[in-house]
């Protein structure tokens, strides 16, 4: 089962964000691979483990995004796939999946895995519009996966529990962080990634037009959201729970 | 005029409150107000939807729209978008819609705006970044435009119009029957639903382990009216189902209380209770962002707090 696993080298998400005129500042940020992605990793290592193929990271940003697919590659991904090009910046969700969907369908895949959204733009529609353009059904939200050779069987979260859905490959799934628990990268492993191949790609290396990367969203104002002031904060001396119920009392709930 | 679409969901015959929603502030726009809904009981939901404000209901009670994934829905989307052309489609941030959304996007080459809390009109939706804290205005391009709107964002307000029903008679190919639910795990929980409840109640890591929920529900039982949430770390961690997440992803709740115990405050969270009329919390740590929103802030051990809690709304409520 080959597979092509999408990922994306976002800043670090413990760190206050910043913009940069109207986008995220990426610019000398530090950055990481997103947490999501580690769980899609995992899981196409775990499928790659029981149906043998290759597992390839697919991503698109700046240069530095190629730490991203290292850390992907130090977990034991075979080979990375990066698309960058300065004509991307800015790219929305459509667009992304426009590229990704251009440099997956150049592999021979059975399964494309992504997180169910990134941790810092959490558009959340990527992936199923990836699917769309590759021509092959989605299982999105899955925190279970059962896979024959040729056919997939998932649980598929939703609001009150999940749905059991099943498909035939080629297909698409998104995975949550229920999934599974991402390895660490070993001493090892970091070593090995080093030399595994990158292919670096751009936009016209892909056959793509000026016309397909073309942004039809722009911010046009940004303002302070009204910030919703701190109250009272008291340190619990045992009478913290009396304390709540007058808070309680006073707005009329007990 | 404009035509702006709501996509409605239809689950077990009841209409998604978020479309309706929606839809109240859709008719705000003063466009020509429609709204598409898919699958078993769709036909039925019309007659809601023309209450809060469609003009026009395309419905199909097609099983297949309940059966397979997102494919068949965006198909017959599409081609209703050929023969209609709406200049603005907005749907719900829920998990079929998201499906559905963005595989319309990738057909009619629509640039897709997600999380929005606003519709400044059927070509400029607002959203926050950074947690809540950054308020943007996005401008769209292109028709159609497709916009994915927060739940709870409006109020919904009934407008008592009639929407005029429109069968959708749409081939779905075989080809796109391929992602199929063949089990259903869903229950709802007993009480008030989350995202209704006048109070809520919710933990985090800080309970310490997956059987201290139980003081939870214990204290929404002495309360009343109350439902129990979580974050999504220990939804991750597989303490609570699913069900129960509050946040980015997850619930958006907005009740009168929200009392949070053991939680810390990431912005994930933040995100889905910020709402909320008065929010107390409890926490070990001084420093946690949750006490920043916090009407009333107690710095101390939730575990030793929750079963006083609840013996003092027993001994008040007599």
């Amino acid at each position: 089962m080959n597979i092509a696993v999408c990922v994306k080298h976002i800043p670090d998400p413990n760190l206050p964000g910043e913009l940069d005129g109207q986008r995220l500042k990426r610019e000398g940020v530090q950055g990481t691979l997103d947490p999501g992605d580690e769980f899609g990793v995992e899981t196409a290592l775990q499928l790659k483990q029981a149906h043998e193929g290759e597992v390839t990271l697919v991503s698109m940003g700046p240069p530095q995004a190629l730490e991203g697919i290292r850390r992907g590659l130090s977990m034991g991904a075979d080979k990375g796939v990066l698309v960058s090009d300065d004509s991307l910046q800015g790219a929305d969700a459509l667009i992304t999946a426009r590229v990704l969907a251009a440099a997956i369908k150049r592999t021979d895949f059975d399964l494309v895995i992504a997180g169910v959204e990134s941790t810092d733009g959490y558009t959340g529609t990527m992936p199923s519009t990836l699917a769309e353009l590759l021509g092959v059904p989605q299982l999105t939200f899955t925190n279970a996966i059962e896979a024959t050779g040729d056919a997939l069987k998932v649980h598929r979260q939703t609001v009150d529990g999940y749905q059991v859905v099943e498909c035939s490959l080629p297909a698409l799934i998104t995975v949550t962080a229920g999934v599974n628990e991402p390895r660490y990268a070993s001493f090892k492993g970091i070593m090995a990634a080093k030399k595994k191949p990158v292919e670096e790609l751009s936009v016209a290396d892909l056959g793509l037009s000026a016309d397909d990367v073309k942004v039809a969203q722009n911010i046009v104002d940004i303002s302070q959201a009204e910030e919703r002031k701190a109250g009272e904060v008291i340190e619990d001396d045992g009478s913290g729970a009396a304390k709540i119920a007058d808070y309680l009392k006073e707005a009329k709930v007990i | 005029m404009a035509k702006i679409w709501v996509f409605a969901e239809v689950n077990n015959g009841k209409v998604d409150t978020a479309a309706l929603e929606i839809l109240t502030k859709a008719r705000e726009l003063g466009g020509e107000v429609e709204a598409v809904a898919l699958g078993p009981g769709s036909t039925d939901a019309a007659k809601e939807l023309g209450q809060y404000g469609a003009t026009t209901v395309y419905a199909s009670d097609d099983e297949v729209y309940a059966d397979y994934v997102a494919q068949p829905a965006a198909h017959a989307l599409h081609e209703l978008v050929k023969e209609h052309a709406p200049e603005l489609i907005l749907f719900a941030t829920n998990y079929d819609s998201r499906d559905i959304a963005g595989r319309l996007s990738a057909r009619t080459g629509s640039t897709l705006m997600s999380n929005c809390f606003d519709i400044l009109g059927t070509d400029k939706a607002r959203t926050t970044i950074f947690g809540g804290a950054t308020v943007v205005d996005v401008a769209l391009e292109g028709t159609p435009k497709i916009a994915l709107v927060r739940p709870k964002s409006f109020e919904p307000e009934a407008s008592g119009g009639e929407a005029n029903v429109m069968p959708v008679e749409v081939d779905i190919p075989d080809d796109l029957k391929k992602a199929k639910r063949v089990e259903r795990h869903e229950e709802q929980a007993s009480g008030p639903k989350l995202e209704e409840a006048p109070i809520v109640i919710s933990g985090g890591r800080g309970l310490q382990d997956a059987s201290n929920f139980e003081l939870l529900d214990q204290l929404a039982g002495a309360i009343g009216n109350a439902a129990v949430g979580a974050t999504r770390a220990v939804v991750d961690a597989g303490w609570v189902p699913y069900a129960y997440q509050i946040g980015q992803t997850g619930t958006t709740v907005k009740p009168g209380v929200y009392i949070a115990f053991g939680i810390s405050g990431a912005t994930q969270h933040i995100v889905g209770m910020k709402g909320a009329k008065t929010i107390i919390a409890v926490n070990k740590d001084e420093d946690a962002p949750i006490f920043q929103i916090a009407d009333l802030g107690i710095v101390g051990d939730a575990l030793k707090i929750l079963p006083q809690l609840i013996e003092e709304i027993k001994t008040r409520k007599g």
